[in-house]
């Protein structure tokens, strides 16, 4: 009912080619930032931002760059957890190398050697389509994987074979490290996130999202209309692969504090898949619907029991989660293949014509 | 009209393994006119514009374009040459609305780098706005304003041909070849997709070479056909010429043996 674009009339391109064409929707994005940066830090516990929010949106930015690479360039990619890994020992051999550096730049940069990796393993591309080409990209998982157990001088010798995050500071306050408080470390995942989310918005209505979208929707069109197809399938893998290995290095030095090549095994491939999927491919949106669903949901189910005071095992509510949550998927999979940005998006366009749903927009 | 000559192909054959799609085949299009391929079902006409547009490569025989001859050529090099195209079955991007996808014929004309395109001031979104006024004169000239922003794959068969005219208008080909324009159309949406061919031409000066079946729209748009049969030509000359040429009444109504 007050989801009404009525009166909202543009008088230029400019207007109409913005983002968010809908004054509600800018309401909205506006209330939500306010709520994510001041709101959750504010009344959050400690627990709740360091296991949920802090991973939700490590996840989310992951399925960002999986959605950039799978959902808009049409490629399907199995090695989404190894490229995390490549940002995230690189994050760390960078932070070895350079000490005084600016942490967030070291994180930023992290992502151009996954992307580099990225483009490597993305060159079957331009031969093998689909599930096909899905299979290569489980060789770049395994070969990555392999790399990261074998390669000691990635984690520095340690005997543990893991890589531990040293504290780093910024303006006098630590923001990795066993010293960094959750808070800190929230507020500057999600500004990463946010201002990352943006940019890839920017991309993906301009001419680069564009060409990738053709490439994804007729591959042979696409070409006659002058798009090269190595450069484009390259340039989506290097995108995608960027914002995994931010990702990784986010999820090591910011949340994790040290890990070991499982953190990055073919688990959290498939893991982002399902966000991505289950958001829905080809949506910004959808990528965090579809973190919060796999990630949030099972926290929630399982501090269900407690709060009523039941006594249950552990074991037992997490088998209960994994049912309910196994069952959502179906359910919703089966109501909405394109997943839950898709059925956002019909509410939103049933609320836009209620209680005329003839009428059309 | 004028007489130089845009493109000219000569001796070209094309074989896939035992199987010959084009055996010698010669003919030229003029600059500004309106050529047509007809033929009956599997004469080659549409393996002749995939080696136009370079998706395959002739075995034989060249190609030259502008006076130039052309070696082996990818397709988004035709492109960038100037040669458009649409499809039998429509390629439309079926993704995208209809307005990305006449968008999507300007991607050769667009120039802005990375970073303006992550921030999207500047270049980049200045060079959107402007692509836009030209992709709107398009949807004007093709009256398709109404399913602007509506996702394509929706769309009725006919606006879809009309929009996938549009994105290969969007290039400003200096050659568009339309593979079957009006496959599948009823008599109005003919007359409509005939009104923007022969306005396209006039106006914008494009020209064109289409394959059609539709004889009656073949005599009216073009100004000279030709004729293929089993991958040869048998045939080359104005509408009337053709039409009067017994080795085409032949080829479509058979011969007695």
């Amino acid at each position: 009912m007050l989801y009404r674009e009525a009166g909202q009339f543009k008088t230029s391109y400019a207007a109409d080619q913005a983002m968010l064409p809908i004054r509600q929707d800018r309401i909205a994005l506006v209330l939500l930032l306010v709520v994510a940066f001041l709101g959750v830090p504010v009344l959050g516990s400690d627990f709740f931002l360091s296991s949920i929010m802090i991973p939700f949106l490590v996840f989310a930015l992951a399925a960002v760059g999986l959605n950039i690479l799978t959902g808009y360039a049409g490629q399907l990619s199995l090695g989404t957890g190894a490229f995390m890994g490549v940002g995230a020992y690189s994050c760390y051999k960078l932070a070895t190398y350079f000490p005084d550096t600016n942490i967030i730049v070291l994180v930023l940069a992290s992502g151009v050697f996954s992307a580099l990796i990225g483009v490597a393993f993305g060159l079957p591309s331009l031969r093998i389509k689909g599930l096909y080409l899905a299979i290569t990209t489980l060789a770049a998982q395994f070969f990555l994987e392999w790399c990261f157990i074998r390669i000691e001088w990635l984690y520095n010798y340690n005997d543990s074979g893991a890589i531990e995050v040293p504290q780093r500071m910024l303006f006098n306050i630590a923001v990795t490290g066993p010293h960094a408080t959750p808070t800190t470390r929230y507020l500057v995942i999600l500004s990463i996130v946010a201002i990352m989310t943006l940019v890839a918005a920017n991309v993906l209505r301009g001419r680069i999202g564009r060409s990738w979208m053709m490439i994804r929707d007729m591959d042979i069109a696409a070409e006659l209309m002058g798009i090269r197809p190595l450069r484009s399938k390259l340039s989506a893998f290097a995108f995608s692969s960027y914002y995994c290995g931010v990702a990784g290095a986010l999820m090591v030095f910011f949340w994790l504090g040290s890990a070991e090549v499982e953190a990055f095994d073919i688990n959290h491939s498939f893991l982002i898949l399902f966000m991505v999927i289950i958001g829905g491919m080809g949506s910004l949106t959808g990528c965090f619907m579809g973190a919060a669903f796999i990630w949030v949901l099972p926290v929630i189910i399982r501090a269900i029991p407690p709060f009523f005071g039941l006594d249950m095992l552990a074991a037992t509510t997490e088998h209960i989660s994994n049912i309910i949550i196994g069952s959502l998927i179906i359910f919703f999979l089966i109501v909405e293949p394109h997943g839950l940005a898709r059925l956002w998006q019909i509410a939103k366009e049933k609320l836009r014509t209620w209680p005329f749903p003839y009428a059309s927009s | 009209m004028e007489s130089a000559e845009l493109l000219s192909v000569s001796n070209v054959s094309l074989s896939f393994g035992g199987v010959k799609a084009i055996s010698d085949i010669s003919f030229n299009i003029m600059k500004g006119e309106v050529r047509a391929l007809i033929g009956p079902n599997g004469a080659g006409k549409t393996s002749l514009l995939n080696v136009i547009n370079g998706f395959y490569h002739p075995q034989e025989g060249q190609i030259s374009y502008r006076g130039k001859t052309r070696k082996r050529m990818k397709p988004y090099q035709a492109a960038s040459s100037g040669i458009a195209r649409t499809f039998q079955n429509v390629a439309l991007f079926k993704g995208m609305s209809t307005l990305d996808n006449i968008m999507s014929g300007r991607s050769l004309k667009m120039r802005s780098g990375l970073f303006w395109q992550m921030i999207n001031v500047g270049p980049a979104r200045n060079e959107e706005i402007q692509h836009r006024k030209v992709v709107e004169n398009i949807i004007d000239f093709l009256e398709i304003a109404h399913i602007r922003k509506q996702p394509v794959g929706k769309l009725p068969y006919g606006l879809q041909k009309r929009v996938e005219l549009g994105r290969a208008m969007a290039m400003e080909p200096e050659l568009l070849l339309l593979d079957e324009p009006m496959a599948g159309m009823n008599l109005e949406e003919k007359e409509d997709m005939s009104r923007f061919i022969i306005d396209l031409n006039n106006e914008f000066g494009t020209t064109i070479a289409l394959i059609e079946h539709d004889m009656g729209v073949v005599m009216d748009l073009a100004d000279r056909v030709v004729v293929l049969d089993y991958g040869r030509k048998i045939a080359d000359g104005t509408p009337t010429e053709v039409q009067a040429n017994q080795a085409v009444i032949d080829a479509y109504l058979g011969v007695a043996h």
